[in-house]
């Protein structure tokens, strides 16, 4: 197997976007990825969506945007795993280059989730859930977040405002980021008073609806040094990159409050690339919801079981943290624009591993881990980068 | 939901009906092909008896097309006392607290309704175990 190098990132900012659509969101992303390598063709495009069906009715996305990009004639397809459909397309673009397939691939993740009614799009989202024992009972993804919430509340007999400080963090952060939703900071007052969406989530728990798109040029490693033109920083290798399946109905685990999924592909991720959690110094996590951000340094090995909430504070997560998380500001604060999320973490993590996280930038960061989650848990795919 | 999937599904629907393992004798909800507790031929009929508890709850206030003459509503997670889990909603609470761990059973209420045109789906809910059975 070929090793795999990222070798140009782009972006959208994320927000609502309301006079762009679809495929000017991923032309964006898509341009300033190519620029950013230096290319002007490439062998293959995935790109990583979950609802443009559902929401826009249009299937057959990855052609569109070739087309619409200039790269007609590539390979094309869209990947969806629900909300890990970014990462999952990134899977599929490192499988193509390892394998030998392909030498230079585009991998974008777009969404666009504001051109539909709040309750159209909440019944988009619904969908990653089983359509006929959890939809049809009318819980949203807000809903299956807030079940697991309350019972890893009574569990584990956790204050109301525990996750107060995930939520802090990731604004702090995304602050600083150009590109994110809120760039603002917030304090605990602003988390206490927030309004319920679903009990005992709040508004500040929870990732807003939104658009955005992320794009990545990904090359053999050993031909990673002809794609530097136009930038002064070494290329980002992929160390690792493991999926890993749950059931997909939050009522049929064997234990809610276990991610399965995230534990399976980071052991599969640390065992690729031969490294263990310590060696990490940082974390971009899935924090669509706070708790998940618990559930996942528990399932990754960063705390114990029904002690991750306890991280939540800023000298364990914040920039200069014992293990920084969300340091672009994370779903909540940049934004979840649900099948790009995936791949807006890879593109942050190469800022932080090229030194261009700006005010947020980790000190002498060289590996990073992203870990993007489709549904609430049933999808979990884990990448590891390094310099 | 889709007028064949409400169809197909209307026996789970209306009477929690599931399957137990011939081979390791669990309760399985919904039916499936392979048991998820051992891996084998997943086994005959059961139907469950609608008895269970309250494993953790969330009180909606947004939800999808479809529930907004419903909301806020209270959806659960209920273990039945066979073993299954279930999503469902709550129903007849008349204001009382839901607390894990309570005792609930089954019953079956309008779901949704798709539209003035649509078909209306009917299924099972949850309400507060009465003072009798309990």
């Amino acid at each position: 197997m070929r090793g795999v190098s990222i070798v140009g990132i782009g972006q959208t900012p994320v927000g609502e976007h309301w006079s762009l659509s679809v495929r000017h969101l991923a032309h964006g992303a898509i341009a300033a990825a190519m620029h950013d390598a230096g290319i002007d063709r490439a062998d293959a495009l995935f790109v990583g969506n979950m609802l443009s069906g559902s929401l826009l009715e249009q299937e057959h996305l990855a052609t569109l945007i070739a087309d619409f990009s200039g790269l007609r004639g590539i390979e094309a397809a869209k990947i969806e795993a629900a909300c890990a459909s970014g990462a999952a397309a990134l899977r599929v673009g490192c499988m193509a280059i390892a394998s030998g397939m392909h030498d230079v691939v585009i991998v974008t993740g777009v969404e666009k989730m504001t051109d539909t009614p709040s309750g159209s799009t909440t019944a988009g989202l619904a969908t990653a859930s089983d359509a006929e024992y959890e939809a049809a009972h009318g819980i949203t993804f807000v809903g299956l977040n807030a079940l697991i919430m309350q019972r890893y509340l009574y569990e584990y007999d956790v204050p109301m405002d525990a996750f107060a400080g995930f939520s802090i963090n990731a604004h702090r952060n995304g602050a600083n980021n150009p590109n994110a939703m809120f760039q603002r900071a917030i304090g605990l007052k602003e988390y206490v008073n927030a309004p319920m969406i679903a009990t005992p989530i709040n508004m500040m728990d929870s990732s807003p609806v939104c658009d955005g798109a992320a794009a990545l040029v990904l090359v053999p490693s050993e031909r990673a040094s002809e794609f530097t033109v136009g930038q002064h920083r070494g290329p980002v290798q992929i160390l690792a990159s493991a999926s890993a399946t749950d059931t997909l109905a939050v009522h049929d685990r064997k234990d809610p409050l276990f991610l399965e999924a995230a534990y399976l592909s980071s052991q599969r991720a640390y065992l690729q690339g031969g490294i263990t959690p310590d060696e990490i110094d940082f974390f971009e996590l899935h924090d669509a919801f706070t708790i998940m951000s618990a559930l996942s340094l528990e399932a990754t090995g960063f705390a114990r079981r029904g002690e991750g909430w306890r991280m939540a504070a800023e000298e364990e997560i914040g920039v200069g943290g014992r293990l920084p998380i969300s340091t672009m500001g994370g779903l909540k604060s940049r934004g979840h624009p649900v099948g790009a999320t995936g791949v807006y973490q890879i593109v942050e993590t190469v800022q932080q591993l090229t030194g261009q996280a700006g005010k947020n930038q980790v000190a002498n960061a060289r590996i990073g881990m992203a870990q993007n989650i489709g549904g609430s848990g049933a999808t979990i795919i884990t990448h590891l980068l390094g310099v | 939901m889709g007028i064949a999937s409400a169809w197909r599904t209307k026996q789970q629907r209306y009477s929690l009906r599931g399957e137990v393992c011939p081979d390791c004798h669990q309760a399985i909800f919904p039916p499936r092909d392979i048991c998820p507790h051992c891996g084998q031929q997943a086994g005959p009929v059961h139907a469950m008896s609608g008895r269970g508890e309250v494993f953790s709850f969330t009180k909606m206030y947004s939800v999808p097309d479809g529930f907004k003459n419903q909301r806020p509503y209270t959806v659960a997670l209920v273990k039945l006392e066979e073993g299954p889990m279930v999503t469902a909603q709550l129903t007849d609470l008349n204001g009382d607290d839901v607390n894990i761990g309570m005792k609930v059973e089954m019953i079956t209420r309008k779901l949704r309704e798709e539209g003035s045109d649509g078909q209306i789906v009917y299924g099972y809910k949850f309400r507060p175990a009465l003072a009798v059975a309990r």
